[in-house]
Order: C-alpha cells, then structure tokens, then sequence
C-alpha cells in the first residue's frame, strides 16, 4: 500500500531510491511532517468532540459528574419538545425565505452589474461590502433602526403596522432577521452570479439580438437557464448557511419576543445552562445529520459545476 | 471580471473610461443609464445603516437621544468615542481581536498550504488523498454542532481564552483553505520543482524557496478570508471565552444592549471602531475578497 513503503521498510536509504510495487516514487518524508500537523491538530479541534458528543448525546449527563447510558431517550423527547420543534420550524422556515429573497436580489443585481453601466467597479464594491462587516455589530446598527427610527416613520406617515417596533411583534420580528441576513448575505451570492453571468459567450447573446429577442426574453430565456448551475450552488450553499443563523439573531431580537425567532443554534447552547447538557448535544447530533444531508446533496449538485 | 479586477487598483469614477478602453470592452456609446440609476439607488441600501453608524458616532449624547438617526451632527463630537474607548478598554479589546485574527491568518495560512502542498504532490496515493477528504468533511460541521463539547473541551485543557478561539478559527478554516490550496497547487507545473530537486534541493526547500513563493496570489485570498470569518466572529469567542476581560470586539459590544442603553452616541462610536478595521483592509484588498468568494464556490 501507500504508507507500507515508508513504514515498513527497513533501510530508509534503500527505500528512498527504490520504487514501489506499483512502480511509484517512494513518498519523501518530509511530506509526512507537512501534513501530520494539520491532521493531528484537526483531529484533537474537530473530531474527538465531534464523537464526544455524539457519544454523550446518548447519556443523561448534565455537563459534569457521574452519568449514565439512557440509548435514544434524549432523541425521543426531542420530538415531542415544542421548544425543539418550534426552533426547527422557525430556523428551517427562516432559511428558505432568507435564501430565496437573497437569490432573487442578488441574481438581479449582478443582472445588472455586468451589463454596460457606469462605475461598474466602484459599484461591485459597495455592493460587496456588506460582506466584510460583524454581523452581530451590524445587527446592533439595524435593531436601532428598527425599534427607533422606523416606527417615527410609520407614525408619521401613519401607517400602522410599522408605527410601533418590529423587533417587538411577534408575527414580524422574523422579517427584521431576513432581512438583515440578507443583506449580508448577498454579496457573496452576487459574486458568484457575477462569475456565472460572465461564463456565458457573448455570441449568445448577439445571436439573440439579432433574432429579435428583448432585453427580458434574453433573461429569462439565456441568462437564466445559463447560470442555472450557480443557482443550485447558491441556494444550497446559503441555505445551509441561514441554518447557522445566531450573530444576527442576537443582535436582534435574542431569540424573542418570547420564543420567536429562537433558532437552532440558540437552543442548541441552551444546554450549557438549562441542565439538559446531553439532550442538546443530541439535537445538535440531530442537527449535523441535516448538516451531512445538505452536503451530500452539495457535492452531487455542485460536480456538474454551472454547467448548465 | 478577473480580468477587470486585476487592471484597476483604485476603482472610481474617474479613471472608468481610460479603463474601459484597456480592457477593450465596447458599447461605452450606449451606456445602461436605467441599470446604473437603479444600482445607485439600491446602493442606498448598503449605506444607510453605516451612515446611520457614523453620523450617530459623531454626535453628543443629548443630540443622539433626540432620536433623529439621519440628521448630521451638530456640534460635531468625538465625545462617544472618547467614552467608548474608555468604557469597553478599547485598547484591550483590539489588541485581542488583533491577537486572535492574526494567529488565525498566520496558522491558516502556514498549516493549510503545507498540507495542501503535501496532498497535492501525493495525489495518488491513498493516505494523502484520505488526509484531503478527512479535513474537507469539516466544511459540514457548523461549530454550533461541536460547541458543546468544544467549550467543556477548551475549558478542560486551559483554553477557554483567546489563544484557544484563535486555534478553533485556524480548524475551521482549515478545510476551505486547503480545498482552495490544493486546486492552485494541482494547477502549477512541477518541472521547477523537479529541475531543483536534482539540484538536490530538499522538498522543504522547495516548498519554501519555490513552491509557497508561487502560491502567493492563494495565500492572498486564505488569508483574508481568515482575517474577515476571525475579526468578525461572535458565536464563538462569546462561547469559548470564560473571562470577559479578555473577550474580543465583537463580543464587547453586547455591553450597550443593557447598561448605559441611552448613550447612543457612544454605543455608534463603538461599533464604528469595531467594523472599521474590516472595512479599512477590505478597501485594499477587494478583488481578493471577490475573486476568493468566486473560487471557493466553483472549485
């Protein structure tokens, strides 16, 4: 095998000059010592609390002490608790629509920054910058919008929904958080439709032209179709990032009024306090397998990379 | 847009036609005015709430409270951030921010390319390209999955501070990073390498002396990618670190959510100090940002 050249033979000297069985360089040494590192430190970061929480998440512990092995207890209740389900209700409903708004504004904006506008570079770049900054710190900066300076708004032009804060209304709070998701979250969507609008050939386009086709019938019948692989990309992508959802929440709402807006991650490190260590670290075993489901469909979808 | 990117080092109005003309692109007869007008007014958008952020920033608290958010200030004052710096130790606080991201970038960028460098050259052997896949899957484990036992874990080993979020920003970076690393290697010719291996040069020297000299367009991109997801980041130095004194910028900020929830003015000055960094190294450094955003989704 691969490793058995460097690990097995006796005389290294030897084994540097000699080739394997199957006729291959003998692997230099020195490549080993780049990469044990990496996987050494990742292995002690990543993968043993990986299975230490998974292996907990069939215990009773309470984060400290003494417990015991309770099977799938935990993984039962959990589909009767409403505060677990309501959290997966909200984080899953909040992501589709968080992606769906971001894509469609995001494919329309990089529509438009690619065709033949002025300031083409100064404006990708502000429109960019969302990108860059703290979500908690800009959530912070939108909360203060959102329970002052709208409600002056919706006083004065005296439109009451909008006349008291939204942050405190039940129904609405979670359109606060798509929409400061989203608003961070397009940058890096439009990129990518930018990069995908710009592997179209031109001729398609002149050919288009001269058929006749209008501005809107090219949209939606070339560009479209064309970039309907970054689509994919984009949504898959951002939809598993919206699952994430915490910064921005915080920042926000916390999770309220009442429950909400509580999303996944939130409930998930309720565990840290409520003394239900193990049950949380089964909803967040619960919550990597819906993790691995969105990377499996990832890495099938994203293989045929934008090619139509 | 590579192409256009990498022309333009100082993008603006000014230099757009001159520009256009380089790259060779036509049509500047028939500019899409709708479309720019339409960018433009979306742009407001994008700079509302950091308009919002500045005019606040630099007004007294009596005019902050009075709650016109948009009117300019007037005295103009730097009496919120003379008060924010004082009320969250702003000079503690950034020097562990810095501290915190530039481990980050430094280890991510050293640890990922020589384990990109060292997957990339022994492709075809199975340990290598089992090492490629095990440090890949990390891409599918969001942090909220592993925090529970990454906090008792840190907390156990004496690192619940910043040193143990700065290696925790390293490990979850590290999969994208080398995902990224690897693509670039695989796409360099191996005949330089080869030429200064019968030089007898060892592969440390290669990979020091050639090799991680020629990566430096993807070290760019790694590195601030390393730098936004590390400054920016609250989830995890809120959860991992134990002493508050020793928390970052982001986490810092939580400060005016209850105590001195009045001050404004200060609260804006605050922010301000805490976002502009990112903003300050995300002007130079935009097409990293924007080509590195295009790469890591495509690849």
């Amino acid at each position: 095998m691969a490793t058995a050249t460097a690990a097995g033979v006796p005389t290294r000297k030897d084994s540097r000059l000699k080739a394997d069985r199957l006729g291959r360089r003998p692997v230099n040494r020195t490549f080993y010592l780049m990469l044990v590192p990496a996987l050494v430190l990742f292995t002690l970061a990543i993968t043993v609390p990986a299975i230490m929480g998974i292996s907990l998440s069939f215990t009773d512990s309470v984060g400290f002490g003494e417990f015991r092995f309770i099977g799938v207890t935990n993984y039962i209740a959990m589909f009767s608790d409403p505060a677990i389900l309501s959290s997966y209700t909200f984080t899953i409903g909040f992501a589709l629509v968080t992606v769906l708004a971001v894509n469609v504004v995001a494919f329309l904006l990089a529509v438009l920054l690619t065709s033949k506008i002025r300031g083409k570079v100064a404006l990708r770049a502000i429109f960019v910058l969302p990108m860059v900054i703290s979500g908690i710190i800009i959530a912070y900066v939108f909360g203060f919008l959102f329970s002052n300076s709208l409600p002056q708004l919706g006083q004065a032009i005296g439109f009451e929904p909008l006349a008291s804060s939204l942050l405190a209304n039940e129904d609405l709070a979670w359109l606060t958080i798509v929409f400061v998701t989203a608003w961070q979250a397009i940058p890096s969507a439009l990129l990518i439709y930018i990069a995908g609008i710009l592997s179209i050939p031109g001729e398609v386009y002149e050919a288009a032209a001269m058929d006749g086709a209008s501005a809107a019938r090219q949209l939606f019948s070339i560009t479209l179709p064309l970039v309907a692989g970054y689509v994919i990309i984009n949504l898959v992508i951002g939809f598993k990032n919206h699952l994430n959802a915490y910064d921005i929440i915080v920042g926000l709402t916390n999770g309220g009024p009442g429950t909400a807006t509580r999303s996944v991650a939130m409930t998930i490190f309720s565990g840290f306090t409520g003394g239900d260590y193990a049950y949380q670290m089964a909803n967040a075993t619960m919550f990597f397998l819906i993790a691995v489901l969105l990377a499996v469909l990832q890495l099938r979808l994203t293989r045929g990379k934008g090619q139509f | 847009m590579t192409q256009q990117t990498l022309v333009t080092t100082t993008p603006g109005q000014v230099s757009t036609r001159r520009r256009r003309r380089l790259i060779g692109k036509g049509g500047e007869e028939h500019p899409n005015w709708p479309g720019t007008i339409t960018l433009l007014i979306c742009s407001i958008a994008v700079f509302l709430p950091l308009y919002a952020t500045v005019t606040m920033a630099f007004k007294t608290t009596a005019q902050s409270v009075s709650g016109q958010v948009f009117s300019l200030p007037s005295p103009f004052s730097v009496e919120g951030f003379v008060e924010a710096w004082r009320l969250t130790n702003f000079p503690r606080g950034f020097a562990i921010s810095v501290f915190v991201t530039l481990v980050t970038v430094v280890g991510t960028v050293i640890l990922a390319a020589l384990a990109a460098y060292a997957i990339a050259r022994n492709w075809d052997r199975r340990f290598f390209r089992g090492a490629f896949f095990y440090l890949l899957a990390a891409m599918f484990l969001p942090f909220p999955v592993l925090a529970l036992s990454q906090v008792k874990l840190t907390g156990i080993v004496g690192l619940a501070n910043p040193v143990g979020v700065a290696l925790l920003h390293v490990m979850f970076q590290l999969s994208f990073s080398v995902l990224l690393f690897t693509a670039f290697i695989r796409g360099l010719p191996e005949e330089l390498e080869e030429s200064a291996r019968l030089e007898g040069a060892t592969t440390w020297v290669v990979f020091r002396r050639i090799v991680f000299p020629m990566m430096a367009p993807m070290s760019a991109t790694v590195a601030i990618f390393a730098f936004l997801a590390s400054w920016n980041d609250f989830m995890m130095p809120s959860l991992i670190i134990a002493d508050s004194t020793l928390q970052t910028l982001p986490v810092l900020q939580s400060v005016f959510q209850t105590q001195f929830s009045s001050n404004y003015n200060v609260a804006f000055a605050s922010y301000l100090m805490a976002m502009a960094p990112a903003i300050i190294v995300y002007a130079f450094t935009q097409r990293w940002v924007m080509s590195g955003v295009t790469q890591g989704a495509i690849k």
